[in-house]
């Protein structure tokens, strides 16, 4: 029968905040004990569709039926009595409570009135037991890995009862080995009978992990598809509604001067440790130079010594042949030097500050933003209106507050401003973390233009394909130093993720070689 | 800002100021009162005469100087609350200066004092915007203490320097005041002066000053987000060193303003200026914005000044005080009240 058939049937569901509608005629319907992913870009609806399952917002129209049945879901206690449990992208957690008390967190066992200790940790012990978790209740949240508090927040819906647990952008954060773990977890809990929704822009992680699909554009729903028969270009297309590439077009690098020289490099860390060591590297004006490694390994620290945010212990950083070490960050700024920040919006954005306002914040002092100390905003509208145009940034008008721009949005706009100072050096830091696959091609396009004006490009990123796509030099980073600098021609995943892990290019040739000789030797036997 | 917030901007302190006169009316009909007939004499005190409605306007002076103080210093993301001791500062300041040179023209005098007081308020919040700059102490902390300093120090200047053994220092030469025939004619013989006009002036400097300089432009941005101000080529220290001073030189005029306007000298206070801590309320009330400012101002003008007159019904002082305080005290809890509003508003949260 139906009703068995389907967990969750939303219908027709239409949300609009004045004359715009988020959410406009979307279905969407998850089977029992499936994973069903929920694929868009950045501002597609995804959010907002979520957000009215789980009782956040509620529908302008259509309905919502659960196992067969009408509900109206009022409010989040409504969905947690329905079984609907979410899994934020930004952890809802206590940091210096343990993990049993922020699991029982709002809904504690009692004993007249006192919290029943050994209650709750039987039955966190017994929810974990049962999915495989592997965590210790007593330990601080501040104390476990991103993934480890990920864990948390999953235990947490099912502690409260949860059937269908939405899952909104969970491998933002996380480790490739978080991931993997992740994924074996969301399998387990479909073997157990849980219905799971994942929120994603990750076309690699919805083949991984999905078994259906449902693609959102502009607020619409456009299909819903079976993973297993579609391939991940296809996915991409559906989403952004054209053929996209993936891998960027681009000719041979044509590298002159150095434009970045930076030598024997010591910068510490803020618990007083070095970070980056001994380090020397060199950026060409014509070339995209790409910093790869994993996370935590001195790439952060070495950007803000670079850009005069961080001290310079000791060594040298020489910007346009001019010394540029412990320069403050106006002086590099002015020293033609563009900086992309690695956290758009802690240092990319003043969020409550105007589009426009944002998009003149390097260059506010000078003319025609200004006049002898005096803003003038006629030109500084102007030349938002011209940037917003120009590259394209979607939001509807100059003078909203940029934290209503989408992530996507927001970083165009950042990187509208840096490069519209045409800059010599562009120093980028994740330029396309949580971006959907538009904006990603674009970003790179941008990129690789500015290399082909003869602009020299610093890229850090921890996504290995970024790197392998746009470099024409990648320099692997591991505990502050480089280990090696690879031409992206000639390497690969593997022989970079060993040299992330520090095992020295020499070695690691060697040993891939042995591994494909073996494997090769292993085909014949 | 779209339309329902701007209502929503406005109608928080209306609802404060309406739950404040509630709250004051339900204390005088427990302690058996009527409180219509408060209300009453307290619109008499100040809109009565025109003796009222200049006293009125002279009691909103300085609280529109410390009031725009505090809104500089908030919206380079901190807490000023020294304002009662900045203008002490620039109170002491300007008695000093008009004491010692009491046969200077007018010309060249008052507006000597006007920058001396100034210039003392700046001094005085400096010292906490140093150190909030170099050490990042708490402001908070650092101008309470400095409240503390300036009191005794002002009242040691008034009982052994300024005078031999007194309370109070002498009146200033006429030189000195700000008080002018003119005004003190049109307003019925109130003490309202000078002052008005440059906290006037100074709404109209600070609007632009912040609004539309490229160093309000800085501020404003220091104080929203810090981190991408430096990253931007702005000098978060340099901005906090001087929003606090400009913040000081504001409270140390409405100092300047109480002293060669309002009393003409200065006496021994038990504690700093009540105008540092009405200031700071007037600031909240108007929402840091400076029309906001100028009429929750004139509000406590009016209440200052109405409640004197409550006490001619037989309302004694301290009920008067216990009314006024409530009003400000849900004019202080209006975030709450904002709140409330949220809470009660049919509309569920945006995107």
């Amino acid at each position: 029968m139906e009703e068995s058939h389907y967990v969750i049937e939303m219908e027709n569901i239409t949300k609009a905040f004045g004359t715009f509608k988020a959410n406009d005629n979307v279905n969407l319907k998850v089977k029992k004990g499936e994973i069903h992913a929920l694929l868009g870009e950045n501002g597609a609806g995804k959010s907002t569709l979520m957000n009215i399952l789980s009782g956040l917002l509620e529908p302008t129209s259509g309905t919502i039926r659960i196992h067969g049945k009408e509900v109206d879901i009022a409010n989040p206690t409504i969905a947690n009595k329905l079984g609907i449990g979410m899994v934020h992208q930004h952890f809802m957690l206590i940091d210096n409570f343990t993990i049993a008390e922020n699991i029982i967190l709002g809904s504690e066992p009692t004993n007249a009135g006192v919290i029943d200790r050994k209650k709750a940790l039987k039955e966190i012990t017994a929810v974990s037991d049962r999915y495989g978790f592997k965590i210790d209740p007593s330990a601080l949240i501040s104390n476990i890995s991103v993934g480890m508090q990920q864990r948390v927040e999953i235990i947490k819906t099912l502690y409260r009862g949860a059937d269908l647990l939405i899952f909104d952008e969970p491998t933002a954060v996380l480790t490739p080995q978080e991931i993997e773990e992740l994924i074996e977890i969301m399998h387990g809990l479909v073997a157990e009978g849980k219905s799971i929704i994942v929120i994603t822009h990750k076309l690699d992680e919805i083949k991984a992990v999905a078994d259906r699909c449902t693609v959102i554009r502009r607020g619409k729903s456009i299909d819903t598809v079976n993973v297993a028969d579609v391939s991940p270009q296809e996915l991409a297309d559906l989403m952004v509604g054209r053929s996209v590439s993936f891998k960027t077009p681009k000719g041979p690098a044509a590298p002159t001067h150095p434009v970045l020289k930076i030598k024997d490099l010591v910068v510490k860390e803020n618990r007083g440790l070095d970070a980056v060591k001994d380090l020397t590297l060199e950026v060409r004006a014509g070339e995209i130079v790409g910093v790869a490694g994993i996370d935590g390994n001195g790439q952060s620290e070495l950007l803000q010594a670079i850009t005069g945010m961080r001290k310079v212990e000791s060594g040298t950083v020489e910007i346009n042949g001019k010394d540029a070490t412990n320069n403050r960050p106006r002086e590099i700024t002015e020293n033609s030097t563009a900086h992309v920040p690695e956290d758009r919006q802690k240092y990319g954005l003043v969020l409550p500050m105007t589009v426009s306002e944002n998009l003149a914040i390097q260059t506010y002092y000078k003319a025609p933003l200004s006049k002898s100390g005096f803003l003038n905003y006629k030109s500084i509208n102007q030349h938002a209106r011209e940037l917003i145009e120009e590259f394209d940034v979607r939001t509807s008008s100059e003078l909203v507050p940029a934290s209503a721009l989408s992530g996507g949005n927001q970083q165009k706009a950042i990187i509208a401003r840096e490069i519209d100072r045409d800059p010599d050096l562009l120093i980028v830091a994740q330029p396309t973390r949580g971006l959907d696959v538009g904006a990603i091609e674009y970003i790179h396009k941008r990129l690789i233009e500015q290399r082909d004006r003869g602009k020299g490009v610093l890229c850090v990123s921890f996504e290995l394909d970024e790197i392998l796509n746009i470099s024409d030099r990648i320099a692997v980073m591991f505990d502050g130093r480089i280990v090696g600098i690879v031409d992206p021609q000639e390497t690969n995943e593997q022989e970079l993720g060993l040299l992330m892990a520090g095992v020295p290019l020499a070695e690691a040739r060697q040993e891939l070689s042995q591994t494909v000789a073996q494997e090769g030797a292993g085909v014949d036997e | 800002m779209n339309n329902s917030s701007r209502i929503k901007a406005l109608a928080v302190p209306v609802v404060s100021v309406l739950a404040g006169l509630i709250l004051g009316a339900v204390i005088m009909v427990v302690s058996g009162y009527s409180p219509v007939e408060g209300y009453q004499a307290m619109l008499r005190g100040a809109f009565g005469r025109t003796y009222n409605i200049g006293e009125v306007f002279r009691s909103a002076t300085p609280l529109i100087l410390t009031g725009l103080g505090f809104s500089v210093a908030s919206t380079a993301g901190f807490f000023n609350i020294g304002l009662a001791g900045q203008a002490l500062a620039g109170w002491i300041s300007a008695i000093w200066l008009a004491l010692t040179f009491p046969d200077l023209p007018k010309i060249i005098l008052v507006p000597l004092c006007i920058v001396i007081g100034a210039l003392a308020g700046a001094l005085w919040a400096g010292i906490a915007g140093f150190f909030k700059a170099q050490f990042g102490t708490s402001e908070v902390i650092v101008t309470i203490m400095l409240n503390y300093t300036i009191l005794y120090i002002s009242n040691h200047l008034v009982r052994y320097v300024l005078t031999d053994n007194k309370d109070a220092t002498p009146k200033i030469s006429e030189n000195a005041s700000l008080r002018t025939e003119f005004l003190r004619n049109l307003s019925g013989g109130s003490r309202l002066n000078m002052g008005l006009f440059l906290a006037l002036i100074m709404i109209v400097v600070i609007w632009i000053f912040m609004k539309k300089t490229t160093v309000g432009f800085e501020m404003r941005a220091v104080g929203m987000n810090p981190f991408a101000s430096e990253y931007a080529g702005m000098s978060a220290k340099k901005n906090i060193v001087l929003a606090m001073m400009i913040s000081g030189a504001l409270a140390g005029l409405g100092g300047v303003v109480e002293g060669l306007g309002t009393f003409e000298n200065l006496y021994i206070l038990d504690a700093a200026p009540a105008i540092g801590f009405d200031g700071m309320a007037v600031s909240l009330l108007g929402g840091g914005n400076p029309i906001g400012i100028l009429l929750s101002a004139i509000l406590f003008g009016t209440l200052k000044t109405g409640g004197l007159k409550m006490s001619s019904v037989d309302i004694p002082n301290e009920i008067v005080d216990v009314v006024v305080a409530s009003i400000i005290f849900f004019i202080g809890i209006s975030f709450a009240i904002r709140y409330i509003m949220d809470k009660f508003s049919p509309k569920k949260g945006e995107v």
